[in-house]
């Protein structure tokens, strides 16, 4: 046996990550690392306003620039036959009409729609000489009003985004009609209700988003570079717009992508036109991306305008919520644009607590800005922060102690099904507020206040309790593949972007194969390897979705492995175990990199056998939609607020999270950290401001957007709660969401009940100085009134 | 029009003919290969291009190439012994899982580094607000923080 068999590198152990090494070397290799040898370079012309007829496009003077190779717009992009992306997603609303879908173009030809919209491509040369072109592009625009928020979108007579749409409305999705709710209401002893903004952020992966397109003119092949959270994806996408779905033209490859959060997971425009500039051309074509490009054309994430209403009976228990969303879905109609709020927040809109009647409205506005879609968390952020901030409202109105009123409305038996359909398998969601209230000190919070106020500090604590659901796509594909010289490959289409899925893949082969640690290995990043059907990681869904592939395809070696070894050992199958690694059988035993050497030598099988023990397994989720898994929590901050400044010091952040069964501590901790960060960011300092005339963006680089850095985070402690899930067999429940879902909560609960002494109830994320500073002031003046 | 400029780089000495508007980044990226060094933002806030410059960490997207003549110029390629060990503050942030994508890392451990040579005694809070010029987005700079602290320990004890 191995000397590193043993628990030190068993699922459940903090096992450092074996893809470190490389990358704290700088051997990383990211995107923009990939040069090919003779490559021309691509520069963007972005549109200048936010929304206009596009009458026309010159590239004369910029095609008579020095090294200039091309210009194309998406007039060439539909004379050469480019296909459109297609919203992918088909919701409906109460009546069964279908929402409002659209057919991009990567380049529009008849109106801008957003400013920073890429309508041009100049390639030449070298970059310096690409952006220098890019300069003398003429653009003739025909100005149009901007329509900028959600409620600018549906005013009457706002300019129409998409002429076939008129009213800006994507979708109004219900539930049900609003009936159920408005009975419950009228037997209510009280209604609580609030009102507030979901704010618009950017998730801001730390590598700009940038593509290399190698077009093999021979072959006929396009080779793509290009950051992702599984390429399969946008394999398929490039391979129908450009080459008439036949995917086995188009391979893409990421070996290193510096953060997802949900917005690599889509195909861009940007990609697309690097694609086709590098077929058009039948050379190789390079894009940086910068950050002010990246700022402008990711996909955002949140901006909401939400409305909630609980009915109560006299104890505070629920007996009714009514939700009203208004989304700013943006200028296209993306994959999950509407979706988001609608299944991805929707599926969990009541959060944990025990919702006897809905009433759930969104409606999905386009405006003139960049689509919003999948950020991390995607829709339960939005939908944990308004159930919960109205929740402890109600508790305060009503002079419930807000642990209480939470104890009070938490769903309790499982499986517990939703008003929206869905199941609810586990959880204790008592178990997890207490340990987080256990976690920081709950009890002793008042002591710590007057300390505070003897330095003339407002002192506040604030809770809140969170679920989401994850696993994403209900299908993934693993294959596992023994090397000649005994290795283990995972070849796979889910793809590490900082999970750590070498390291916890590792983890689970070594405790369901006995194979070495270090003698497995991870193939990624390549759809020329990764198996048909691999969706990618996204949703938090690889813990659940790649590892239960991967135990399946384990399961069959090793039943496999049974049949060669009883074979060789000369005993019936059903008498060899698999233990450690090793097949045992009578007075034998023998490794399984062994049997997987036996297995290629048909010599060796048992009659009939199938040479090999390598093994593709597909898992699907058998239920589908439903039996996903349900991450919780509960996420409990303190603060210290100057009065006289606005400033906001974040003195300590506990998080119990329950992310069923943990399979690498270290890693999971990462998660929640990171989660968390980005959480505080939007409630703290994070805000993508456009002007609301202009529509032009205002926080387009690092020195007017908000990014939270290191000194705004205490020493956060973050404890696991776990419960198993039922839904699958390890037990693993997503930890990439829950960060973001609970921290925004908690920490707006705890500036506000800081302030609450000075008469403060409301205040907007994200809670900068200036906001808190204002609020004060406006509160002391309706003191004094 | 090109100008020359020589330097060394991660001990070796290097020149070449480049435009004179080519930054400092540019130049360790596109000229020499050195792709360790990272560009993530457009306005000298991140941090992902940090370098040390004749000992001193500095944002390498922020001085052109022919600024530096004659400098001494260290990457994060150049930090690991030549037989591969790990430098005292690469292994700290492998041991406390100071990384997850991996794309701020390098300009992190430079920082790092930095950090330790000023203010070998930097607590937390301190260490802190040293990160200030360092955006991280995956980790929350729980792990970095502690990789840090742990790194400037491990470099105090090697100086010793």
């Amino acid at each position: 046996m191995d000397s590193t068999f043993g628990e030190k590198f068993g699922i459940g152990q903090p096992v450092r990550r074996k893809e470190d090494q490389r990358l704290l070397k700088g051997g990383g290799k990211y995107t923009d690392d990939v040069s090919i040898p003779g490559q021309a370079h691509l520069a963007f012309v972005r549109a200048a306003v936010a929304h206009a007829r596009l009458k026309g496009i010159d590239g004369t003077a910029a095609l008579k620039g020095p090294g200039v190779l091309g210009v194309f717009s998406g007039k060439d992009m539909e004379a050469d036959g480019i296909g459109r992306v297609i919203t992918d997603a088909a919701l409906k609303d109460l009546s069964g009409k279908v929402m409002f879908r659209t057919k991009r173009l990567a380049m529009p030809v008849d109106k801008i729609r957003y400013a920073g919209e890429p309508i041009a491509v100049v390639v030449a040369e070298t970059a310096a000489q690409a952006r220098d072109a890019a300069e003398l592009v003429q653009v003739d625009y025909e100005e149009l009003p901007a329509v900028v928020t959600a409620r600018q979108g549906l005013a009457k007579g706002a300019p129409a985004i998409h002429d076939e749409q008129p009213d800006n409305l994507c979708l109004h999705y219900e539930n049900a009609t609003s009936e159920a709710y408005d009975a419950a209401a009228k037997q209510a002893a009280r209604i609580a209700s609030i009102e507030l903004v979901n704010n618009r952020v950017i998730p801001v992966p730390m590598e700009p988003k940038c593509c290399v397109a190698d077009m093999d003119t021979k072959s006929g092949r396009l080779t793509f570079y290009a950051p992702t959270q599984g390429g399969r994806r946008v394999q398929g996408a490039v391979a129908e717009m450009l080459f008439g779905g036949d995917g086995d033209k188009v391979r893409h490859v990421s070996d290193n992508t510096g953060g997802g959060f949900g917005t690599r997971s889509k195909i861009y425009p940007e990609i697309l036109a690097t694609c086709y500039a590098a077929k058009k051309l039948g050379r190789a074509v390079k894009w940086s991306g910068d950050r002010s490009e990246t700022m402008v054309s990711d996909l955002h994430g949140r901006d909401q305008v939400d409305r909630a209403e609980l009915a109560l009976d006299a104890n505070g228990k629920i007996l009714g919520y009514k939700v009203e969303m208004l989304a700013n879905i943006g200028a296209w109609v993306t994959e999950n644009g509407a979706r988001l709020p609608i299944d991805g927040g929707g599926r969990i809109v009541g959060g944990l607590y025990d919702i006897p009647v809905l009433y759930f409205s969104c409606k999905a506005v386009m405006t003139n800005t960049v689509p919003t879609d999948t950020y991390r968390g995607a829709g339960r952020p939005e939908a944990n922060f308004l159930i919960d901030r109205l929740v402890e409202k109600a508790a305060r109105e009503m002079g419930i102690d807000i642990r209480e009123m939470r104890k009070r409305n938490y769903i309790t038996s499982f499986p517990y099904r939703t008003q929206m359909g869905l199941t609810i398998d586990s959880g204790n969601f008592a178990k997890c507020q207490d340990e987080a209230c256990k976690t920081i000190g709950w009890d002793d919070f008042p002591a710590r206040r007057k300390q505070s106020e003897a330095r003339g500090r407002l002192r506040g604590i604030g809770m809140t309790s969170f679920i989401e659901g994850s696993g994403g796509r209900p299908e993934e594909t693993m294959r596992l593949r023994f090397e000649k010289d005994g290795k283990l490959s995972v070849i796979c289409g889910t793809f590490s972007h900082g999970q750590g899925h070498a390291t916890v893949y590792s983890q689970l082969l070594h405790d369901k194969l006995g194979m070495p640690f270090d003698a497995v290995s991870l193939i990624q990043g390549d759809t020329d390897t990764a198996p048909e059907g691999a969706a990618g990681t996204f949703g938090s869904r690889s813990s659940q979705m790649g590892s239960m592939a991967i135990i399946g395809a384990a399961n069959i070696i090793v039943e496999k492995g049974k049949k060669i070894a009883g074979h060789l050992l000369q005993a019936p199958p059903t008498e060899v175990k698999f233990e450690g690694g090793n097949f045992v059988a009578r007075a034998g035993s023998i490794s399984i990199t062994e049997i997987a050497k036996a297995a290629h030598d048909p010599a060796k099988l048992p009659e009939g056998m199938e040479p090999g023990l390598d093994e593709t397994f597909v898992y699907k989720r058998a239920n589908g939609r439903d039996d996903m898994n349900y991450p919780n929590g509960c996420h409990i901050c303190e603060v210290e607020v100057d009065p006289e400044t606005g400033h906001i010091e974040i003195l300590d952040f506990a998080a119990a999270d329950d992310c069923g069964f943990v399979l690498n501590p270290l890693i999971v901790h990462g998660q929640v950290h990171g989660g968390i960060a980005q959480g505080i960011g939007q409630a703290l300092t994070e805000y993508l401001v456009y002007d609301e005339e202009t529509g032009q963006l205002l926080t387009g680089t690092f020195m007017d957007y908000g990014m939270p850095r290191a000194h705004h985070f205490p020493d956060m402690k973050a404890v696991f709660s776990p419960t198993m899930s039922t839904n699958n067999d390890l037990g693993v429940k997503g930890a990439g969401e829950a960060g973001a879902c609970g921290a925004p909560t908690a920490f707006v609960h705890a500036v506000l009940d800081a302030l609450r002494p000075l008469g403060v109830e409301h205040i907007e994320m994200p809670l900068t100085p200036n906001r808190v500073w204002q609020a004060i002031q406006a509160a002391k003046r309706k003191g004094a009134a | 029009m090109s100008t020359k400029v020589s330097m060394t780089v991660n001990g070796r000495k290097v020149s070449a003919d480049v435009e004179p508007r080519t930054l400092l980044v540019q130049y360790l990226r596109e000229h020499l290969g050195l792709t360790g060094t990272h560009v993530g933002c457009d306005t000298s806030q991140c941090g992902c291009c940090n370098i040390h410059l004749n000992g001193e960490a500095i944002k390498s997207c922020t001085i052109l190439a022919v600024q530096c003549e004659g400098a001494n110029v260290t990457t994060i390629e150049g930090l690991a012994s030549p037989d591969g060990e790990l430098h005292p503050m690469q292994k700290a942030f492998w041991e406390h899982h100071g990384l997850q994508c991996g794309f701020c890392t390098p300009g992190m451990v430079m920082v790092a580094c930095d950090i330790a040579r000023r203010k070998p005694d930097a607590d937390e809070q301190t260490i802190r607000h040293e990160l200030e010029g360092n955006i991280c987005r995956c980790t929350g700079y729980q792990h970095i923080v502690e990789a840090v602290h742990s790194g400037i320990q491990a470099m105090n004890q090697a100086k010793r």
